[in-house]
C-alpha cells in the first residue's frame, strides 16, 4: 500500500465514522458480526440507504434472510423510506431464497449464478455500495462445505476487484467471531456488535475489532437505535485535555458563593451535592439553573425522580419559579425512570440532548439513581465518560447525588471523588429533638475555600446559608444557634451597643 | 418473457423435445461455456433420453448471456437444473455426473439412504 492513505467511505451513521476515523474501508468487504438480534441488519441498512441519499452512492442490499418487504418494514421505524430509494433507482434489493429441501446436489458446482446476480444488480444503478445480509445462510441453504468455502473467498475477491464498499454480516461464533470463520476471508475491517444483558438492563456495543492500515478505537462503544436511526456514542477515552476557564459562574446561592471563595465555581467543573434524603439537594441544583438562565444561559435538567411539573410545583414552594425559563427555552427538563433504559443508553441520549439543545450548565438529578442502573464497576466508567464528555463540551455539571443513613457519605464512591472538581455535602444535624441541615465544602479545587460548616435553611425565596455558632458542644444549629447567639448577644450587651460576631 | 422455445441459442434454447405435450418441463442454468456447464448439458440429455423418453423439454439459459434471469428462479449455484414440470419445483446444483443423486433430486427415483 505504500505511503497512500487508506481510502474511507462515510457510512453517515452517527458516531461510527468517529469511531473508524472516517468510515469504512472503501472498495473492500467489511464484516460486521454480532449475535442475533445485535443490530447487524440496521446497521448494514443505513450504511446503504446514507450513501444513496448523502453521498450519491447508490446501494445493493443482498437480504438471504428477510424478503424486501420484511426490510423495508423493519426500518420504517428508523424513519428509512426504501421504497422511495428503490423507486429512484438508488436502491436494489434483491432477497435470496434458498430452500435447502428442495435441493439435490447432483455434482461439482460454484456460486457463479451468485456472482452473475449482484454482478447485475451492482451494474443496473451503479452501485458503489453493496450489503450480504447474512452471507452465511448460504451454509444451511447449500451443501458441500469445501465448495462454498473456496467460492466464497472468491466472492470477497471479486468485491475488491468491483471496487464496491461492502458489509457482510454474519452471525456470532461459539468463541469466533463468526460461526462459519468468515473473518478468515475478510481481513481488512471487522466490527463486532454486541448486545448485553447485564442486570436486566441491556445495552448495544459495537467494538472495532480490526481495521487494518488506519488507528481506530478500540473501546466498545455503546449505541443506540431510535428513530433516525443508529447513533454510536464514542466515548473518548479520558484524556484530561480539557481547556480550564478562569471564569466562575454564581450557584445562585450568594452564601454557597462566598463559601466557594466569594465567586462560585468553575465554568466548566464538575459539582457534585452529596446529602442524604430530604436535604434540600434539588433547591441547590434549581438554584444553579435559575442563576444560569438570569445570565441567559441554557440548562438541562435531567431528573431521575420527579417529574418536571412536580418538581417546579416544590420549587415554587421556595420562591423559585422556572416556568418562565422554561417558556424562553433556557431550561429544558428530561425526566425518565433510571431503570426503563441501560446506561449506556441513557449516556446516548444525554449526549443526543446535549448536542441538540447546547446547553451551558447540565444538572443530573440524581446521579445516584441513575448509577444504580448498571453494575457499579460499568457506573464509574460511565459517569466518567459522562463528566468527559460534558467537559469536553465546556459545560459546568452538577450532579446530586444520595446519600443513606449511616453510610460514610464522603466515601460515598471512592472511584467518582477524582472526578469531581467541587463537592458540597450536606447533613443532618440532630441534636436536642432537632433536625437540622448544615453544608459545607469537602473539596474545591483551584479555590481558596471555606472550611466551615454552615447553616442550611429553605426559606420562602430559596436557600440561604447561615453562619452556625460554635459552642463548648460542637456546632450550634436551629434554636441552639438562636439560643447561642443571645447569650453572645447578652455577654457582648454591658459595654454598650451591638453584637459583632464571627 | 424472453425464452421463447423457438429461439434457438438465444437465452432459452431448447435443447430437445421430445413431444408435443411434454410432461416434464425442465430448464438448466449454465453461466458460459465452462467444463461444468457442457458436461451438466450433455448429461442431462443422456439422462432423459433414459429415463424420460417422449415426455420432456429441456431449456438451458446462460445467464451470461442473460443475467436478468437469475432472480426469477432463485439461481445462486451453477449450474441449476430446475424442475418447473411435473410440480413442486425441484432443483438439482452441479455438473449432474452423480446420476443417482440428480435422480433422487428430481424424483425418478425414491432416496435411499
Amino acid at each position: 500500500m505504500g505511503k497512500t492513505e487508506l481510502q474511507k467511505a462515510a457510512t453517515g451513521i452517527a458516531g461510527l465514522d468517529e469511531i473508524t476515523n472516517g468510515g469504512l474501508p472503501r472498495g473492500r468487504p467489511t464484516l460486521v458480526c454480532g449475535s442475533s438480534g445485535a443490530g447487524k441488519t440496521l446497521l448494514a441498512m443505513e450504511f446503504l440507504v446514507r450513501g444513496a441519499s448523502e453521498f450519491g452512492e447508490p446501494g445493493v442490499f443482498m437480504a438471504f434472510e428477510e424478503t424486501a418487504d420484511e426490510l423495508t418494514m423493519n426500518v420504517q421505524s428508523l424513519g428509512f423510506d426504501l421504497d422511495d430509494l428503490i423507486k429512484r433507482k438508488k436502491l436494489l434489493v434483491d432477497h435470496v431464497h434458498l430452500e435447502r429441501s428442495e435441493i439435490e446436489e447432483g455434482g461439482a458446482y460454484d456460486l457463479e449464478g451468485l456472482f452473475i446476480r449482484l454482478g447485475h444488480a451492482i451494474d443496473s444503478i451503479g452501485a458503489k455500495r453493496v450489503v450480504l445480509d447474512t452471507l452465511e445462510l448460504l451454509f444451511g441453504g447449500l451443501p458441500n462445505e469445501n465448495i462454498l468455502r473456496s467460492e466464497l473467498r472468491r466472492l470477497f475477491r471479486w468485491l475488491k476487484d468491483r471496487g464496491v464498499t461492502a458489509i457482510i454480516t454474519a452471525e456470532r461464533g461459539n468463541g469466533t467471531f463468526t460461526r462459519h470463520g468468515l473473518e478468515e476471508y475478510v481481513s481488512d475491517c471487522v466490527l463486532l456488535l454486541d448486545h448485553r444483558v447485564t442486570e436486566e438492563r441491556s445495552t448495544r456495543r459495537v467494538r472495532v475489532v480490526k481495521y487494518r492500515g488506519t488507528t481506530h478505537g478500540t473501546n466498545e462503544y455503546p449505541f443506540l437505535i431510535d428513530d433516525s436511526g443508529i447513533s454510536v456514542f464514542p466515548i473518548t477515552s479520558l484524556g484530561l485535555r480539557h481547556v480550564a476557564s478562569d471564569e466562575r459562574i454564581s450557584t445562585g446561592v450568594p452564601g454557597l458563593d462566598d463559601m466557594l471563595g466569594g465567586k462560585g465555581v468553575y465554568r466548566g467543573t464538575t459539582v457534585m451535592v452529596s446529602g442524604t434524603a430530604g436535604t434540600g439537594k434539588t433547591s441547590l441544583a434549581t438554584h444553579f439553573v435559575d442563576a444560569a438562565a438570569r445570565r441567559g444561559e441554557r440548562s438541562l435538567y435531567l431528573n431521575f425522580e420527579e417529574s418536571p411539573s412536580q418538581l417546579m410545583r416544590n420549587m415554587r414552594s421556595i420562591g423559585l419559579d422556572l416556568a418562565p425559563w422554561l417558556q424562553k427555552d433556557l431550561v429544558r427538563f428530561h425526566s425518565s425512570r433510571p431503570s426503563a433504559y441501560g446506561l449506556e443508553m441513557h449516556l446516548v441520549t444525554i449526549h443526543k440532548l446535549v448536542k441538540e439543545f447546547a446547553p451551558r450548565v447540565v444538572v443530573v438529578d440524581p446521579i445516584t439513581t441513575f448509577l444504580n442502573a448498571g453494575a457499579s464497576s460499568e457506573a464509574d466508567g460511565m459517569l466518567m465518560r459522562l463528566i468527559d464528555f460534558l467537559k469536553g463540551q465546556h459545560i459546568t455539571a452538577l450532579f446530586t447525588s444520595l446519600t443513606h443513613d449511616g453510610d460514610p457519605i464522603e466515601a460515598s464512591r471512592a472511584a467518582v471523588s477524582s472526578m469531581i472538581d467541587t463537592w458540597l455535602l450536606v447533613r443532618d444535624i440532630e441534636t436536642r429533638g432537632e433536625r437540622n441541615r448544615g453544608l459545607y465544602v469537602l473539596k474545591s479545587r483551584g479555590m481558596a475555600h471555606s472550611n466551615r460548616i454552615r447553616e442550611f435553611v429553605l426559606t420562602e425565596h430559596g436557600v440561604e446559608l447561615l453562619d452556625v455558632e460554635a459552642g463548648p458542644d460542637g456546632v450550634l444549629v436551629g434554636s441552639q444557634r438562636a439560643a447561642g447567639q443571645s447569650r453572645e448577644a447578652v455577654a457582648a450587651r454591658p459595654p454598650g451597643g451591638g453584637a459583632a460576631r464571627a | 418473457m424472453k425464452r421463447a422455445r423457438t429461439s434457438p441459442r438465444s437465452n432459452g434454447e431448447v435443447l430437445a423435445t421430445d413431444t408435443p405435450a411434454a410432461m416434464w418441463e425442465l430448464r438448466l442454468y449454465v453461466a458460459g461455456k465452462t467444463p461444468k456447464s457442457l458436461a451438466a448439458i450433455a448429461n442431462l440429455q443422456r439422462l432423459c433420453d433414459e429415463h424420460l423418453r417422449g415426455k420432456f423439454t429441456i431449456e438451458v439459459v446462460d445467464l451470461i448471456v442473460h443475467p436478468q434471469l437469475a432472480k426469477g428462479d432463485e439461481i445462486v449455484a451453477i449450474p441449476t437444473l430446475v424442475r418447473k414440470l411435473p410440480e413442486p419445483i425441484r432443483r438439482v446444483i452441479g455438473d449432474l455426473s452423480n446420476l443417482e443423486r440428480v435422480l433422487v433430486g428430481l424424483q425418478l427415483r425414491p432416496a435411499t439412504t
